[in-house]
């Protein structure tokens, strides 16, 4: 499939300070991207540069096989991370106006709105002021005001803050529907379990250069490292891990599990099959446990990082 | 896309929907015109009173002049003692007593040169007013004057009746006539147009700060950025902001002129002409031409200016004046976190503000062609107020133009600093800037 945006070697220095040393990323139509990385890495940078709200020094920008340019923005939906909205403005007024500056017609954009706040179950909030609303209301709002305008390209940074579990579930649908409608998205956010569900491809930012970038699945593969959990229920647990520690790195392993049984974790040498390890278990006891261990988006975030 | 009429129509909204604007639009010239109601009505009532003064004069030649005046009556003393008449004055609550001591003149003597030795003294329970004694002294002087030349052989009538006035008629080359009351009427103009400006730029300058800081503070700026340019984004604050100043000046003045007459209609007061004792004995001293004649000369003098230039030269200076000092306060605004931060940016926003109506209300009264007034109403930052206060002087088309091209450029220079810092300025949070920040902000 290809891709909506193409990032080509941006670089960014705000005067000694250099924030985006040759990133490149490409995202493709129809996906939703992960742009991860830790505070100060970049991340902000890149989504502004995405927005022309910065230009970037060197590279570019390429949004559905066109150089970017003025007008795309109305392609693009942000909600940054840093938000809020006019406190003392009406929330039927403001959402038409922020539309309308991303060139709605005014008469559309209140059909659609109004099916939005139906949808939201948010229709009684016309007339009150954003100040009235709790910081959870304001953000449904702000959501709806970034996707209002259908654009091809959704940037989401850190859209589930404010939002309490049932609301963050809502919202989390509400993008995988647009996802499913056709809209592209950009999510960036420190909470992993949330990249684990949403992302097909993801991006990690570290110290302005990009360190990983790639199917998320086959980046966890390419994280594993042939490490097995292992519970039995064994007479000689001591004797048992003895021998293991000879031939393995073992590790004490921590899971959930009904018998007080031994608990540990193998790692393998590369080319070691799985099968061997588990016949040689059989032998010494009853197995109650052997699963992979698959590194999770938090685990590969922190060894990217930690390593780099 | 041109977002300009949205955001200014948002901007222009926003702000005259605002309940402290509303407030204050309405409430301003109420204020205003009951405290100058009260003043004028409690001045009033306390100068109707009328003003006893007694007179001892023991020459007896002095005491004719005074003659009764709608707010002062004269109340001659005759054969009583100074110790006798101050216990008369004191008793009646009169509100003062002039003793003139009596005096002889040497007659024939033309040649003598020495003053009439005569003691002049006024008691009274109170420190008398300053213009009612310096009216008496007038008064006495003129008389003492008279009856010096009298003795000296002058018939006094011959005097009185050979008194000439002269009014000079000012006229210059190109035959436009003038006259005194014109460099009045043109300070007058001068002044009120160049304070205008002042004012404007001080209250609408500073709610245009405060409104981009409102931005800052709510976190919507980065909302609004990734829809519009930061600098379409100022321009419209600047002219929303503008235009519901333009209102509330608007509503101001009309509904300042309509509390006005109310005002006048019940309580009975004459804005124009207050009259009080002091005045009229002012006036009688001064021996002021007559009123009428006056009115005209100073409407005369409203017409002898430049008035066609006066009115195109007040909208462009004003325009580009205001235009200049504004975006300098959306970028200060832009600059900083909340108000308390912006006092270290503002002195050099309002020094040179208050420096040209310094430069406006002593140089261009004592000389508006002079040296320093000249330079002033060229320097972009002064130009705008000091100029507005010459040009009523008539000043030449070419210094007009080259000094409004000077504040052109220069606004335009601002205009793009402003948006360089605004532009950095409103995605920085926490920082409170220093001047080589803003610096560096201008170079990214």
């Amino acid at each position: 499939m290809a891709n909506l945006l193409e990032a080509q070697s941006v670089s960014k220095n705000f005067g000694d300070f250099t924030a985006l040393n040759n990133v490149s990323i490409s995202v493709e139509k129809g996906s939703i991207f992960g742009l991860l990385g830790p505070n100060g890495a970049g991340k902000t940078t890149l989504i502004r540069i995405i927005n022309q709200i910065t230009m970037p020094d060197k590279g570019k920008v390429i949004l559905d096989g066109e150089p970017l340019q003025r007008h795309h923005i109305q392609n693009i939906g942000y909600l940054p991370e840093e938000r809020g909205l006019y406190k003392s403005m009406k929330v039927g007024e403001q959402a038409l106006y922020l539309a309308q500056l991303k060139g709605l017609e005014k008469s559309v954009a209140k059909k659609r709105l109004l099916q939005w706040f139906e949808r939201l179950e948010i229709g009684d909030w016309w007339n009150k002021k954003i100040q009235e609303l709790s910081k959870g209301m304001a953000q449904k709002i702000q959501f709806v005001v970034t996707v209002l305008h259908e654009p091809k390209l959704l940037i989401f940074d850190e859209p589930f803050s404010g939002f309490d579990p049932i609301n963050a579930d809502i919202i989390k649908n509400e993008i995988l529907r647009l996802r499913d409608n056709g809209a592209t998205v950009i999510f960036s956010t420190h909470r992993m379990e949330s990249v684990e569900e949403l992302c097909d491809h993801i991006a990690l930012i570290n110290k302005s250069n990009k360190i990983i970038d790639g199917n998320l699945l086959d980046i966890k593969r390419q994280f594993k490292s042939n490490t097995f959990e292992v519970g039995i229920n064994t007479n000689n647990a001591l004797q048992l891990q003895q021998s293991l520690s000879e031939k393995f790195i073992v590790s004490p392993a921590n899971f959930k599990s009904l018998n007080n049984e031994l608990k540990l974790k193998v790692k393998l040498p590369e080319a070691e099959s799985a099968n061997h390890l588990l016949s040689y278990l059989t032998t010494q006891g009853e197995v109650s446990h052997f699963v992979e261990v698959i590194p999770s988006a938090s685990d590969i975030f922190i060894q990217a990082v930690k390593n780099n | 896309m041109n977002h300009l009429p949205l955001i200014i129509k948002r901007e222009y909204l926003t702000k005259v929907r605002n309940k402290a604007f509303i407030v204050m639009t309405f409430l301003s010239p109420l204020i205003m015109i009951a405290l100058f109601s009260v003043v004028a009505y409690l001045s009033q009532v306390n100068n109707n009173k009328q003003k006893n003064i007694s007179v001892l004069d023991q020459s007896g030649k002095i005491e004719s002049i005074f003659l009764d005046k709608e707010f002062v009556k004269y109340n001659i003393l005759k054969d009583v003692t100074l110790e006798n008449a101050k216990i008369i004055v004191e008793e009646q609550e009169d509100y003062g007593l002039l003793y003139i001591s009596n005096f002889t003149t040497k007659t024939g003597d033309v040649e003598a040169s020495e003053n009439i030795n005569v003691e002049v003294q006024f008691y009274s329970t109170e420190t008398p007013s300053l213009s009612i004694i310096s009216a008496l002294e007038h008064k006495i002087e003129k008389r003492l004057k008279e009856i010096n030349l009298e003795s000296k052989g002058v018939n006094i009538n011959t005097l009185r009746t050979s008194e000439v006035n002269v009014t000079i008629n000012q006229e210059n080359f190109t035959g436009e006539k003038t006259s005194k009351a014109d460099s009045v009427v043109k300070l007058i103009f001068g002044g009120a147009a160049g304070y205008l400006l002042f004012m404007f730029i001080i209250i609408y300058g500073n709610m245009i700060m405060r409104s981009v800081i409102e931005e800052k503070t709510s976190r919507i700026i980065e909302v609004i950025i990734s829809s519009v340019k930061p600098i379409q984004l100022m321009l419209g604050k600047i002219v929303g902001t503008t235009l519901a100043g333009i209102t509330q000046f608007g509503i101001w003045l009309i509904l300042g002129s309509i509390l006005m007459v109310i005002a006048s209609i019940i309580f009975d007061i004459d804005f124009s002409q207050i009259n009080t004792p002091q005045q009229e004995l002012v006036s009688q001293a001064m021996q002021n031409p007559d009123a009428n004649a006056d009115a005209q000369l100073f409407i005369n003098a409203f017409f002898n200016m430049p008035l066609v230039n006066l009115i195109i030269a007040f909208l462009f200076f004003f325009i580009s004046g205001y235009l200049l000092y504004s975006s300098l306060y959306a970028a200060i605004g832009a600059a900083v976190d909340n108000e308390t931060d912006t006092q270290q940016f503002m002195l050099p926003i309002i020094m040179p503000l208050i420096l040209s109506v310094y430069v406006g209300g002593f140089t261009v009264i004592e000389d508006p062609h002079g040296t320093v007034a000249t330079i002033f109403s060229f320097i972009p930052f002064t130009s705008p107020v000091v100029m507005l206060m010459r040009i009523p002087f008539g000043v030449p088309i070419w210094q007009q133009i080259l000094s409004l091209l000077i504040l052109i450029g220069t606004f335009m220079f601002t205009i793009w600093l402003a948006s360089k810092i605004y532009r950095v300025g409103i995605l920085m949070y926490g920082k409170k800037p220093t001047y080589k920040e803003l610096l560096k902000w201008i170079k990214y």
